[in-house]
């Protein structure tokens, strides 16, 4: 019988081999802010935890490699990322010399290309199963438990972004609550005004150009000159308006970074609304007219229904987007987790710039995930009631 | 009844609809024909005030139709849209219900009515009832179309090409459905086809548009006998022309006295048929019978004949 490889399953071998070979696992270094040393699995790991997790890795690899059912590549993927997670603790505790509190241990590279190597072949796994959206939303909590219940045995405590977030606990969930108010908040304000601007656009056809074209161009402005420009508006409301300063509407601060994120966040909104309105068929419309609809009951019982799910996948794209940009308000004072990042880069301490970076990847991660299902549920509810 | 006056419809420097006037009785069916843009669908559309005239007035049983606000005018009128018009998001039921509701019926006389109109389109209610749209032939669609126009039971029905989709053994079934509708209801219809063989079926008068104007408007025999205009005449295909006229008639109009052998033609079956029968068996005459199986005479060849020359 000929062997018959994988094709995704060829790069993810590549890419797991070097990675697990030929690339430090953890970094060793004496206090935060040197720079490390390499060490590779089996000198990060105890005597028989390294050679088990490397030939955990090999048998994945040829696992992903070759043409294998479908349950055992989710079975070898998921193994491997727990025995990634659980070595990575380990590795922390054994790299650390005994009662040395400057030492910092933390993930390198190879951990990093392995994790990254053996989710995309979970994610794979898992697209090829086509699993209902309501599945899917089930793995992304059964996922997050599982990190949560990993944070709370303290088996990571001895990782360096872990020993920088126990100097910065309060901080840290001050900042997190910032960021997500950001981002949300933002959201929600584009989605109230970028709506009924969609509608008038839709409706008025000589607006729609013009419109469309400064959203455009605001969407081109790079975001810090943004915060430049607001500035002085601001400032100046805050100085002159009654009232303004007492709601927190300062030149600098989060003021204008939620006013930034809000004006990224109104040309997909209002994009995707024209187009989901344009989309809708013109017989259907001619009919609700023709049957005696009401402006407004054509809006909200054919227009917006048939539009609604072009319209989710522009929040969307908003809501990730605004997860990511979020983390810039911090240089303006905004807040978020974006102080961690900056200030981790002022201090060229890496360890600091990850506290920052890895909430907010697994936010947006999260983020698409639950919408990319509530999108799919919105689209099928159709059928769906037809059964029931 | 409806009452045309002088109506017109000019888009920039274009007159689609051309100072047209017409007349259609109560509880008969109009038939609308001409060739493609004469401007058929923009005067159904100025009849619901879906395209407002540019000149001219409609009246609906004396009423002007700007008395109304467009949207309850709309409502009291069926409007069955070229091309289905669904809407996708809804249910079949669902569909149908969309103009009870609109009038707030209350649920259960909505339900009663979806029930009845699927039924009386030959789909299970059960069956079809719950189904979107997408999940629907072609033929289905047209059919949930047209009894969503009949939902709100209007006296007044505009069709635009309903039978548009349908193969030709559908479409016969449902110009049947729809006259048997028409006489149960008494509703007045008016129907715009491109088919002249449905307009001379369905018609009780045939309404000949050419490039906004109306040429013609009169019983169909008569369009067939003494068309207004070479333009009629192209329309109604002159070697087609003896068979539409035969078309016309019954074959128990044309009963003569006598008998003949084979098989026997119901006298209910228009002369057409008789005629096709008659010239496919090789026969020069054939029985009739009557409803209730009783012979009624023969029919023949020459006698249909003399039936399908223009009349004087
Ligand atoms: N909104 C409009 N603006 C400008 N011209 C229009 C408009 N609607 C229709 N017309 C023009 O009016 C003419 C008649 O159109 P209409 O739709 O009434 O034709 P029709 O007889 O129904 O044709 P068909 O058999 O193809 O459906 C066409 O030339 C069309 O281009
Ligand atoms: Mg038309």
């Amino acid at each position: 019988m000929a062997i018959r490889f994988d094709k995704l399953g060829v790069v993810i071998a590549a890419i797991a081999g070097y990675a697990a070979f030929f690339a430090p696992f953890a970094t060793f270094r004496a206090n935060r802010i040197v720079p490390g040393e390499g060490r590779f699995i089996l000198d990060a790991l105890p005597a028989v935890g390294g050679p088990l997790l490397l030939a955990l890795i090999i048998a994945a690899i040829f696992v992903a490699l070759l043409k294998t059912p479908l349950a055992w590549r989710l079975v070898a993927s998921v193994a491997v990322l727990i025995a990634l997670a659980l070595a990575i603790g380990v590795a922390g505790s054994f790299l650390t010399p005994p009662n040395n509190t400057f030492a910092r241990i933390s993930p390198a590279s190879g951990f990093w290309l392995l994790i990254f190597a053996f989710t995309l072949l979970l994610a794979d796994v898992l697209t090829r199963l086509e699993l209902s959206p309501f599945v899917r939303i089930g793995i992304l909590l059964v996922a997050a438990v599982a990190v949560g219940a990993l944070l709370a045995s303290g088996s990571w405590d001895s990782l360096s972004i872990l020993k920088e977030y126990a100097n910065r606990a309060g901080s840290f969930w001050a900042e997190a609550r910032k960021h997500v108010a950001l981002a949300l908040g933002s959201l929600v304000a584009a989605v109230v005004v970028g709506l009924p601007i969609g509608i008038l656009c839709h409706r008025v056809e000589v607006l729609r150009a013009g419109v469309l074209n400064v959203l455009n161009i605001i969407q081109t402005i790079p975001s810090i000159a943004l915060f430049g420009m607001l500035i002085g508006p601001l400032g100046w409301l805050a100085l002159h308006v009654p009232g303004a300063a007492a709601l927190g509407i300062r030149g600098i601060g989060t003021a204008p970074a939620f006013v930034a994120l809000f004006l990224y966040s109104l040309l997909p909104v209002v994009a995707n609304t024209v187009v989901g309105l344009a989309g809708v068929p013109k017989a259907a419309n001619e009919a609700a007219r023709g049957m005696g609809m009401t402006d407004r009951q054509r809006l909200f019982g054919v227009e917006f229904p048939l539009a609604f799910p072009v319209i989710l996948t522009g929040i969307r794209i908003v809501l990730v987007q605004n997860i990511g940009l979020a983390t810039i308000a911090a240089l303006i004072g905004g807040g978020g987790f974006g102080v961690f990042v900056f200030q981790g880069v002022g201090q060229t301490a890496m360890d600091l710039v990850l506290l920052g970076a890895v909430p907010t990847v697994s936010l947006a991660f999260a983020a698409a995930i639950v919408l990319d299902a509530v999108i799919e549920l919105t689209a099928t509810s159709r059928r769906r009631e037809a059964v029931a | 009844m409806i009452e045309i006056e002088n109506i017109t419809k000019r888009y920039d420097k274009q007159t689609v609809v051309n100072d047209v006037s017409m007349v259609i009785e109560p509880r008969t069916i109009a038939a609308i024909v001409g060739t493609s843009g004469s401007g058929k669908t923009t005067l159904l559309r100025m009849i619901n005030r879906l395209v407002e005239p540019t000149s001219g007035t409609i009246k609906l049983d004396g009423v002007d139709n700007h008395s109304l606000p467009d949207y309850e005018l709309r409502r009291s009128i069926g409007y069955a849209i070229q091309g289905h018009g669904l809407f996708p998001h809804r249910t079949v039921a669902q569909n149908i219900a969309t103009v009870p509701l609109l009038l707030g019926w209350d649920k259960e006389r909505i339900d009663e009515r979806v029930d009845e109109l699927l039924r009386l389109f030959q789909l299970d209610p059960a069956a079809f009832g719950p189904r979107y749209p997408h999940e629907l032939s072609g033929g289905q669609q047209q059919r949930v179309g047209v009894a969503r126009a009949l939902a709100a039971k209007p006296n007044v029905l505009l069709m635009d090409e309903p039978f548009g989709a349908l193969d030709p053994i559908i479409r016969t079934k449902a110009q049947e459905d729809l006259l048997a509708i028409q006489k149960h209801f008494g509703t007045t219809i008016i129907l715009v086809t491109h088919d002249m063989e449905e307009a001379v079926h369905l018609g009780h008068k045939i309404a000949v548009m050419d490039g906004g104007r109306l040429v013609q408007y009169a019983k169909p025999a008569e369009i067939l006998a003494k068309p207004a205009s070479s333009f009629v005449e192209t329309l109604v295909g002159s070697s087609e022309r003896p068979f539409r006229l035969l078309s016309l008639g019954r074959v128990g109009d044309a009963v003569e006295k006598g008998s003949a052998e084979g098989e026997a033609i119901p006298a209910d079956a228009s002369q057409r048929d008789a005629l096709a029968e008659l010239l496919w068996s090789g026969k020069p005459a054939l029985p009739v019978r009557g409803a209730d199986g009783k012979a009624l005479g023969r029919i023949t060849v020459d006698g249909l004949v003399k039936l399908a020359a223009r009349p004087a």
